[in-house]
């Protein structure tokens, strides 16, 4: 019989498909099953959020944060008021600093609800969906207590948070933190355990210490290789330092290992929350300097002066002095890096957003590379992508 | 975090082998930043992630930035991080459009993309790049979006043509011209604004001579 010459076969995956966490367009080619080289493309959801930023005040801008990673909102934020307070020198009071600690905690708790048990469904299991995303409801009726939305909060501004946490939250939050281990051992004898599940992601896209250095990866990413490097640890804003909690770290760097860090991180940031919650100090939630953090509404109407400070930071904004800063923070994916240029006037001159899944996708083609197609979907659900923060 | 003095130390290490590709250093705000030659950045990249002293491992971002006023309009800033001594750093090349600067995606992988969205967002070449295509913006866009020439409404919009049974581009269209609301405060006084015209006076001229 004549020598068959196969050819490999390109096959085109997305945008629209559901396990592709978004509208990811990923050009395959494949050996039979098996994954030769992988091209992400993207850029579908660019909506040129940098470009927009440029033209806007320096707080106009934080809503758009808020929709980069819409599934951690608050994360964002946090990361570009600290760049800003950073070039301004602002002092944050110490409430503010732990209100902050403390919803970028349930954020770290709603991303990691959603990514787990999404990793879940790209694999077969429905039932962790469900039950992940009721959980993730209540935790947005926190957001919503404090900002009066769920998702696109719009919460942190410079110098704090736009106002304090009505009365009895506080309460609230640590009755349902309190509960809420129970969820997470109910979710995980679904997952951690089946045979299924884990027939699925051990050993699937492996990746070392070294290698994951040269992609760039950070967060779980990261850690899932061994690495402890959490930038709360090593290098602590807004009073991480003051709170007790440990880093979990893979073994092996592969999926399994990158879910398992993340329920145990879901575990570490219920024991932040519960530490914020026992510390937590009184005083103003945002500072005082009159020249950036607008006046209580109720003090306007009384002082000319409150009035004043309301409409000049309203209209034309405050101003930044010129200098530019590169400021991370731990963000539940990864590192988020906001590079700030400031000219001084009362706009960013350039804000560049690193986000942490641009990064992971980047790799996409290593990971995935002599993997079966259908891996490529464990793959991409462990990768933690969400196309907001990629595409900007 | 590294304090003042740790970065100075390493600013004036990195400053003392590389004499020859680095410009000048300096802190600012606790953070660490070079300026180098464009031409130089492999080598530099390559020292600062091998030396012991240094140990950038990760390279945590590439971008750029515009400056039309200037020469060489756009700066390339890269942003590094170095696990084992837990330190950043910047380092910042001068680029113009024409002339390509080395691309480090052989020093680290993550290199990749982030040159593609340079090159696709501001339009600067990076030679020896392995696939040097627009990242971010749509197939077949045409220009450099984050230049600050380009303006912010674009040039073409999309919309779907129910008689050719597929998406056009159409030039845009506005139904009300671009409003940029400049605030910047008029009561500082003409010192503080640049040309010694308040905004908005530049439309008042032409109905006084009306």
């Amino acid at each position: 019989m004549a020598e068959v010459d196969i050819k490999n076969m390109t096959l085109n995956f997305g945008p629209q498909h559901p396990a592709a966490h978004g509208v990811l367009r990923l050009i395959m080619e494949l050996d039979g099953e098996v994954i030769e080289r992988c091209d992400p493309h993207i850029g579908l959801l660019h909506r040129g959020t940098e470009k927009l930023i440029e033209y806007k005040t320096y707080q106009q801008a934080i809503p758009y944060f808020d929709r980069l990673d819409y599934v951690s909102p608050m994360a964002m934020e946090h990361a570009y008021v600290l760049a800003i307070e950073k070039l301004l020198g602002l002092e944050v009071p110490e409430r503010g600093q732990a209100v902050r600690v403390l919803f970028s905690e349930i954020t770290r708790l709603l991303n990691h609800l959603l990514n787990v048990v999404s990793q879940g469904m790209d694999v077969g299991a429905i039932t962790p969906a469900l039950w992940g995303y009721e959980e993730r409801e209540r935790l947005m009726e926190f957001y919503e207590g404090v900002s009066g939305a769920r998702m696109h909060a719009n919460y942190f501004r410079v110098g704090g948070v736009h106002q304090d946490m009505p009365a009895g939250m506080a309460e609230a939050i640590g009755t349902y933190i309190d509960g809420f281990h129970h969820f997470i051992d109910d979710m995980e004898t679904l997952l951690t355990e089946n045979r299924i599940f884990k027939q699925r992601n051990v050993d699937i896209s492996i990746i070392n210490a070294e290698e994951a250095m040269d992609w760039g990866f950070t967060g779980v990413m990261l850690r899932c290789t061994g690495l402890p490097w959490d930038l709360r640890k090593s290098q602590p804003y807004d009073g991480y330092e003051k709170y007790d909690f440990d880093i979990p770290v893979g073994k092996n760097g592969d999926c399994y290992d990158r879910y398992l860090c993340r329920v145990e991180e879901m575990r570490q940031s219920c024991r932040i929350i519960k530490q914020v919650l026992e510390t937590m100090p009184d005083g103003p939630v945002a500072s005082t300097d009159r020249k950036v953090v607008a006046p209580a509404r109720a003090e306007m109407k009384q002082s000319m002066e409150a009035l004043i400070h309301h409409f000049k930071l309203y209209t034309e904004g405050f101003k930044v002095p010129a200098g530019e800063t590169y400021t991370a923070i731990e963000a539940p994916k990864g590192e988020f890096g906001v590079y700030l240029v400031a000219d001084g006037s009362n706009m960013p001159y350039r804000c560049k957003i690193r986000s942490p899944g641009y990064v992971h996708l980047a790799a996409m083609d290593h990971l995935c590379k002599g993997h079966l197609l259908a891996d490529s979907v464990a793959v991409i659900g462990s990768l933690d992508i969400v196309f907001g923060e990629i595409d900007r | 975090m590294a304090d003042e003095g740790a970065l100075q130390e390493l600013g004036q290490h990195i400053g003392s082998v590389l004499a020859d590709q680095v410009i000048s250093t300096s802190v600012a705000h606790e953070e660490l930043m070079v300026s180098a030659r464009a031409d130089q950045i492999v080598k530099i990249l390559t020292f600062l992630r091998d030396d012991p002293l240094c140990l950038f491992k990760l390279l945590v971002d590439i971008c750029g930035a515009d400056f039309p006023e200037r020469p060489k309009r756009f700066d390339v800033v890269y942003n590094l991080l170095s696990l084992v001594h837990n330190q950043r750093i910047r380092i910042k090349v001068e680029a113009d459009d024409i002339t390509p600067i080395p691309s480090v995606t052989g020093v680290y992988n993550s290199a990749n993309w982030f040159e593609r969205e340079a090159w696709d967002m501001y339009g600067i070449m990076f030679a020896e790049h392995p696939d040097l295509r627009r990242l971010l913006t749509d197939y077949g866009f045409e220009g450099h979006p984050l230049r600050k020439d380009f303006p912010l409404t674009g040039f073409v919009e999309v919309r779907y043509d129910d008689e050719r049974k597929r998406v056009v581009y159409d030039p845009v269209k506005l139904p009300q011209e671009f409003r940029t609301f400049d605030f910047l405060s008029p009561w500082e006084g003409a010192a503080a604004v640049p040309q010694g015209v308040l905004p908005g006076d530049e439309k008042a001229e032409g109905q006084e001579s009306s």
